[in-house]
């Protein structure tokens, strides 16, 4: 069963083939066996799941359900779990009862998904490797040498390693699309505002995105219909209709214009990952696609720009964590300042430290100017820039990442190195634009994801360009050797 | 721009975020590193660009003056570190 896409674990279950019950008690297995080895999993709500698998059985007896009911999936333990710890891998949270559920996390479950548990990640999203996480990091199931990538690291060893069909992430600089590619799953970051904020940590407000994470565009695209729409309570909610993701599969790509940014096949990718992505290209091409190569000029100052507004926005965001209303508190505070300043100390670790020290800076007095704004103009450009090669093309292709995944503590004492990792993916959040990754091929063990950034809510389409390319290749269908 | 420890004390304490004075010269050497990253914008000519503050052009919208959230005090104070009758407790703010 752990094989199964979640459309063939939805017919399984419709099917009478196994009940939801049986679906779950497998996947738990199969958590219990791996987990260990992977570190994918932070918190294994086994119990909840149950129940909740039964009752979506017993929802099924009494008549007809919907396309997740029984599926079982994880979340990020970025999303708040009503009565389940919620740590966004972090040790200020570590002990952390969420209150309530994230608007994502009630909207799966009023679809019938049942929650596995809780995946790990980098400590507030912060990170492409999953290092930063409190509770050490996940490990790649295609070699346990590698980082699975990060921050939604633990969401995609999960589903690489078969330990759940689909599983949540979000994405801020490219935590969904970065580690999708480096464990060989899909996964989709929508437009900003697609998917509800309400109850998801927040990292930096005007970049993060939640989306769905699984081996299929097909499966991404049954997960996205559950979790997008309209919420009052996310102020960037935009209210407007969510499309039917699956039904837009199927339509070909005859005449589909690609376009290939020259700027993200230049110096700093790697010449495998470049003959792989080539390879991909030429697969589009065979399926009726016409390549046309575009420019996105300012791309290389998605990094610079980004490393002032996510600090900026996580320093403001990060200052409720004051160990007074929840989370850890230092011990025997001599007064508040020392309660705040010891709490923040011991509860966050170097690179969130490293952030918040970071946007402090660059919203301070007399040097805000020269960091913040000239940040927020050098969106703008590149915005801009996005803005006219959607005038040509219908959706821009490159790769996800400029290197496969590399090996656990390789980067982790180099902040810079380990940021140029998302060199491919920042400028999509800072647009605003919808970004999916999908396995396309292997350097030696490890996979390769290919990029597709498509424009505003042009999220069917990127799923529609996605699937059909998984029809005609078996990539997303391999498994990695010891978790088969 | 080059920070150095006493810098980032300082910046430290506009975060209230205690860094201990061992860790402090690679915090300097590391927010050094990130500035000079970002510094790399400063190439690029943006005079009259309007900043872009957020990806989508929408106006905030505004919801009814009318109570929407029940009290949940003692729902949500159940996980707070040290509470008593109702109120979060801190250090002694007033002498």
């Amino acid at each position: 069963m752990h094989d199964k896409t979640i459309a063939q674990l939805g017919a399984g279950l419709a099917a009478g083939e196994f009940s939801g019950e049986e679906l779950v008690r497998a996947f738990l297995e199969r958590i219990a066996r791996h987990n260990p080895q992977l570190n994918a999993f932070i918190t294994i709500t086994a119990e909840s799941a149950l129940t909740q698998a039964r009752a979506a059985d017993q929802h099924r007896q009494r008549g007809a359900v919907g396309p997740l009911a029984g599926v079982p999936i994880a979340h990020k333990d970025i999303f708040c779990t009503n009565g389940v710890r919620t740590s966004c891998g972090s040790r200020i949270l570590d002990r952390f009862i969420a209150p309530y559920d994230a608007t994502v996390v009630e909207k799966l479950n009023a679809a019938g998904a049942v929650v596995l548990g809780k995946t790990n990640m980098d400590e507030f999203a912060m990170g492409s490797s999953n290092e930063t996480s409190f509770y050490g990091p996940a490990r790649n199931p295609w070699d346990l040498k590698a980082v699975p990538g990060g921050s939604s690291g633990g969401s995609a060893a999960a589903v690489a390693a078969r330990l759940t069909p689909g599983a949540t992430g979000t994405d801020t600089g490219g935590s969904i699309r970065q580690p999708a590619a480096l464990c060989g799953v899909t996964g989709i970051k929508p437009t900003y505002g697609r998917v509800s904020r309400w109850g998801m940590i927040a990292y930096a407000s005007s970049l993060d995105q939640g989306g769905p994470m699984a081996r299929t565009a097909e499966d991404c695209a049954l997960l996205l219909g559950a979790m997008a729409g309209f919420d009052p309570r996310d102020s960037t909610s935009v209210d407007r209709p969510v499309p039917d993701y699956v039904a837009a599969l199927d339509r070909p790509l005859d005449g589909l214009k690609i376009g290939l940014p020259k700027e993200y096949f230049g110096e700093g990718l790697d010449g495998e990952v470049a003959r792989v992505v080539e390879a991909a290209i030429a697969e589009y091409r065979r399926l009726g696609a016409n390549i046309i190569e575009v420019s996105l000029p300012n791309s290389q100052l998605a990094i610079p720009a980004y490393y002032v507004i996510a600090p900026a926005e996580c320093s403001s965001n990060l200052a409720r964590f004051d160990g007074v209303r929840y989370g850890h508190r230092c011990e025997n505070p001599k007064d508040l300042l020392d309660l705040y300043t010891r709490s923040r100390g011991e509860g966050f670790g170097a690179e969130v430290k490293r952030r918040i020290l970071v946007g402090t800076f660059a919203l301070s007095a007399g040097y805000y100017d020269a960091y913040y704004l000239k940040a927020q103009q050098i969106r703008r450009l590149i915005s801009d820039d996005f803005r006219r090669a959607f005038e040509r093309v219908d959706v821009i292709a490159g790769p996800t990442s400029p290197t496969v995944a590399f090996n656990l503590g390789e980067k982790v004492d180099d902040p810079i190195t380990m940021y140029l990792s998302d060199i491919y993916t920042i400028a999509v959040n800072l647009a605003g634009l919808p970004g999916l990754s999908l396995p396309v091929g292997f350097v030696g063990q490890r996979p390769v994801g290919l990029q597709l950034i498509g424009n505003y809510f042009a999220e069917d389409r990127l799923l529609n360009v996605a699937h059909r390319y998984q029809q005609v290749t078996d990539w997303h269908r391999r498994a990695p050797a010891a978790f088969a | 721009m080059s920070l150095g420890p006493a810098e980032v004390a300082k910046i430290a304490h506009l975060a209230r975020l205690a860094i201990r004075d061992e860790d402090a010269p690679a915090y300097a050497r590391n927010l050094s590193a990130i500035l000079e990253l970002v510094e790399q914008m400063n190439a690029v000519d943006t005079t009259g660009v309007v900043p872009m503050a957020h990806p989508l052009d929408m106006a905030q919208r505004l919801r009814a003056d009318e109570v929407g959230e029940p009290n949940q005090r003692e729902h949500f104070q159940a996980i707070a570190p040290r509470t008593e009758a109702g109120l979060y407790l801190v250090p002694k703010v007033i002498e």
